[in-house]
C-alpha cells in the first residue's frame, strides 16, 4: 500500500490547450478535486458584439485552431437561420466535406499523436520503436488526406477562407477532386488498422452520464436534431433553456448541466445514439467493432473517433464522386435583423450558437462549447478514478498517468472551453 | 554508424515549442507539417519541450524556442522571460505572437466592455494590455500569418538546422 499525498498535475500534456488538476488526499480518500481550465481568456464574448455579420465567422474561427471550421460553420448556420437564408445543395455538400475533413484530421491527430503513446506504453510518439513508428507513419498519411479534404472544400484546414454566409467563394477544381479522392481511398486500410488498435486497447472506465448529440438519418456533423439517450428530441430553440450553467470558480471555463444532470457529448455520444446511420461501407467494414456501442466505457470514445474517421472518408468519397461543382451565385441577404441558432457536431461534440442580429450587426451571442459541457462530468470521473486507484493501492505516478489517460479519452479542448459567449441566459 | 553520423546525432538542434494566449492554430499547422517532415525532423531535432507531444518536458539550454500566442498574464510574462534566458534563439510564430492580435482584442474594448471583464482580469492575474512577444524580449526571427505560414516555417527551421551544423 502506497501512502499517497496530494496530487497536482500542473500542465496536462497531449491535449488541446492548457489544463491542470489539483487533488487533496487525506487518509487515502479524495477530499477535494479541482479540474482547472487554465487557458487564458481572449474575451470573445465581448469582442463579437458590434461586429458585422460579414466578419464574425472568421473571427470566431480564431477561438480555436483545431476546431476552427466547426466554429465557422456553426456561426454561419446561426446567421443564415436568423436571416432566412438557405444555402444551395452544393454549398451544403461543401459544408459536409469541410466538416468531414476537420473531424477526421482532428480525431487522427488526437488518436495517433496524443493517445497512441498510452496504448503502446510510451511517453511520446517521439519515443516509438520501429514497429510502432509504422503505425504513426500510416497515421500521418491519414492526417494528411483529411487535411487535403478540408483544404479542397474550405481553402485551408485552419481558419478557412472560402466559407461565407450562404455559400463558398471558391469551388473545388476537378483535378484536385481526383487527387483527394485517391488520397482518401488509399488511407482507408490504415484507418481500419487504427480501429482495431483502439478496439483491442483494454482501458476501461464507466461513465453513466446521459448522451447528447445531433442525430440524422444520414450520419453527419452539420444537419440533424438534438437528441438524448432517453430517446427525446430537443427543439433547437429550447436546447439552451434546458441547460444550466455550472460556475466553477477556479476554472476559466463555465460548465453545463442538462435538465439538472451531468451529460456527455462527443464521438461516443454520436455513436451511442446514431450508429445505425453511419455510411453503409463503414457499417460493412467496422461492423464487429460497432457492436460495443452503446457503451458507457469512456475509453470507447477513442474507438468511436477512429470509426468516425472511416465514416468521414466513406461519406466524403460518395459526395465527391457524385458532385459536379459549379460556381454559384450567393443567395441575396434581404433581411438584416433576426435571431438565429446554429448547431453542429464539432470533433468533441455538440456546438451551439445563438446570435442576435440587428441591421447586420451582431448584438449578442450565446455559445455552448463541447468541452465546457463535458467538464462537470470529466471532473467527477477523475475523482472516482483516483479513489478507485487509491483503494487499489496504486502509487502516485501511476495514478497521475491514469488521470491523464482518462482526460485524453475525453479529448477535451481547453482553447475552446474558456470562450463561451454568454448573454440572455435563461436561468 | 559512421563517425559523421554520430557527430550529427550529437548536434541535434534542441527545440522547444511554447504556447501563450492564442487559439493554438500555429501548433496545429506544425502538427500538420509533421505529415511530411516527421522522420527528417526526428533525426535532426531534439524536441526538448513540446507539451502537445510529450509529458516529460524540459526548458534548459535550448538552441531554439518557438513561441506562439500573445502575452496577456503575469504568468505568461514570467514564463517568456524564463524561455529567453534558456534559449539561444527565439522565433515568434503567428499573428498573436508577432502583433498581439487577434488575441489582444480586449485592448480595443470600450469602457463598458472593459468594466464587464475587469473582475476576471483581476482574479486571474491578467496584465493591463495584451502585448506581442517582442514587447518584452528580443525576437530573432518571425513567421507571419494567421495561422503561421507553414512553408515559411519550414524555411526558417532549415536556416537554424544549417546554423547548427
Amino acid at each position: 500500500m502506497h501512502n499517497v499525498s496530494d496530487i497536482s498535475i500542473k500542465d496536462l500534456s497531449k491535449i488541446e490547450g492548457h489544463g491542470s488538476v489539483d487533488i487533496k488526499v487525506s487518509r487515502n480518500k479524495v477530499k477535494d478535486l479541482k479540474l482547472k481550465i487554465v487557458e487564458n481568456k481572449r474575451f470573445y464574448t465581448q469582442a463579437v458584439r458590434g461586429l458585422s455579420i460579414e466578419n464574425i465567422s472568421s473571427l470566431v474561427s480564431r477561438i480555436c485552431g483545431t476546431c476552427s471550421l466547426s466554429h465557422m460553420t456553426c456561426c454561419l448556420e446561426a446567421i443564415e437561420n436568423g436571416l432566412g437564408i438557405t444555402p444551395s445543395d452544393q454549398s451544403m455538400a461543401l459544408r459536409h466535406l469541410s466538416m468531414n475533413g476537420t473531424i477526421a484530421r482532428d480525431h487522427a491527430m488526437h488518436l495517433y499523436m496524443f493517445c497512441l503513446p498510452d496504448v503502446f506504453g510510451k511517453d511520446s510518439v517521439l519515443d516509438f520503436d520501429k514497429e510502432q513508428m509504422k503505425v504513426v507513419e500510416d497515421g500521418l498519411k491519414v492526417k494528411k488526406a483529411a487535411n487535403s479534404l478540408s483544404t479542397l472544400a474550405a481553402g485551408r484546414a485552419v481558419h478557412a477562407p472560402y466559407p461565407k454566409i450562404g455559400g463558398f467563394t471558391q469551388i473545388p477544381k476537378k483535378e484536385d477532386v481526383k487527387i483527394v479522392l485517391k488520397e482518401l481511398v488509399s488511407v482507408r486500410e490504415h484507418v481500419l488498422d487504427l480501429i482495431d488498435i483502439f478496439f483491442n486497447a483494454d482501458f476501461e472506465f464507466f461513465c453513466s452520464a446521459r448522451n447528447i448529440a445531433l442525430t440524422d438519418k444520414k450520419f453527419n456533423f452539420v444537419e440533424g436534431r438534438i437528441s438524448d439517450s432517453e430517446g427525446k428530441v430537443v427543439n433547437e430553440k429550447e436546447f439552451a433553456g434546458h441547460l444550466h450553467r455550472v460556475v466553477i470558480p477556479y476554472s476559466q471555463a463555465t460548465g453545463f448541466g442538462y435538465k439538472g444532470e451531468r451529460y456527455l457529448v462527443g464521438s461516443i455520444s454520436r455513436l451511442n445514439l446514431n450508429k445505425y446511420n453511419l455510411h453503409r461501407k463503414t457499417m460493412r467494414d467496422a461492423g464487429e467493432y460497432l457492436s460495443v456501442f452503446p457503451s458507457q466505457n469512456i475509453f470507447h470514445n477513442n474507438l468511436a473517433q477512429a470509426i468516425e474517421i472511416l465514416h468521414c472518408i466513406d461519406a466524403s468519397v460518395e459526395i465527391l464522386e457524385s458532385s459536379d461543382f459549379k460556381l454559384e451565385k450567393f443567395p441575396e441577404i434581404k433581411k438584416k435583423t433576426g435571431e438565429g441558432i446554429g448547431v453542429v457536431e464539432a470533433p468533441r461534440g455538440t456546438l451551439y450558437y445563438e446570435l442576435n442580429i440587428k441591421e447586420g450587426i451582431v448584438q449578442d451571442g450565446l455559445l455552448v462549447i463541447p468541452t465546457a459541457q463535458n467538464q462537470v462530468n470529466m471532473e467527477k470521473d477523475i475523482g472516482e478514478l483516483v479513489q478507485q486507484n487509491l483503494d487499489a493501492g496504486f502509487d502516485k505516478h501511476t495514478i497521475e498517468h491514469n488521470i491523464e489517460k482518462l482526460i485524453r479519452a475525453y479529448d477535451p479542448c481547453m482553447s475552446c472551453a474558456s470562450h463561451f459567449l454568454r448573454v440572455n441566459w435563461k436561468d | 554508424m559512421t563517425e559523421k553520423d554520430s557527430n550529427q546525432m550529437k548536434r541535434k538542434l534542441k527545440i522547444g515549442w511554447f504556447t501563450f494566449t492564442c487559439c493554438e492554430g500555429c501548433a496545429i499547422i506544425f502538427i500538420e507539417l509533421l505529415n511530411d517532415h516527421f522522420n527528417e525532423w526526428k533525426e535532426k531535432i531534439d524536441f526538448k519541450h513540446i507539451k502537445m507531444l510529450k509529458s516529460r518536458n524540459e526548458l534548459k539550454n535550448l538552441d531554439l524556442a518557438v513561441v506562439e500566442g500573445a502575452i496577456s498574464t503575469q504568468k505568461d510574462l514570467d514564463r517568456l522571460l524564463e524561455i529567453r534566458k534558456n534559449a539561444k534563439y527565439v522565433m515568434a510564430v503567428g499573428s498573436c505572437a508577432i502583433t498581439g492580435m487577434p488575441a489582444g482584442l480586449r485592448n480595443r474594448f470600450n469602457q463598458k466592455q472593459k468594466k464587464e471583464i475587469s473582475n476576471v482580469l483581476k482574479k486571474f492575474g491578467y496584465l493591463e494590455r495584451v502585448e506581442p512577444v517582442s514587447k518584452y524580449i528580443k525576437v530573432d526571427s518571425k513567421v507571419h500569418g494567421c495561422p503561421m505560414d507553414g512553408e515559411l516555417f519550414v524555411k526558417e527551421i532549415n536556416t537554424y538546422l544549417e546554423k547548427s551544423r
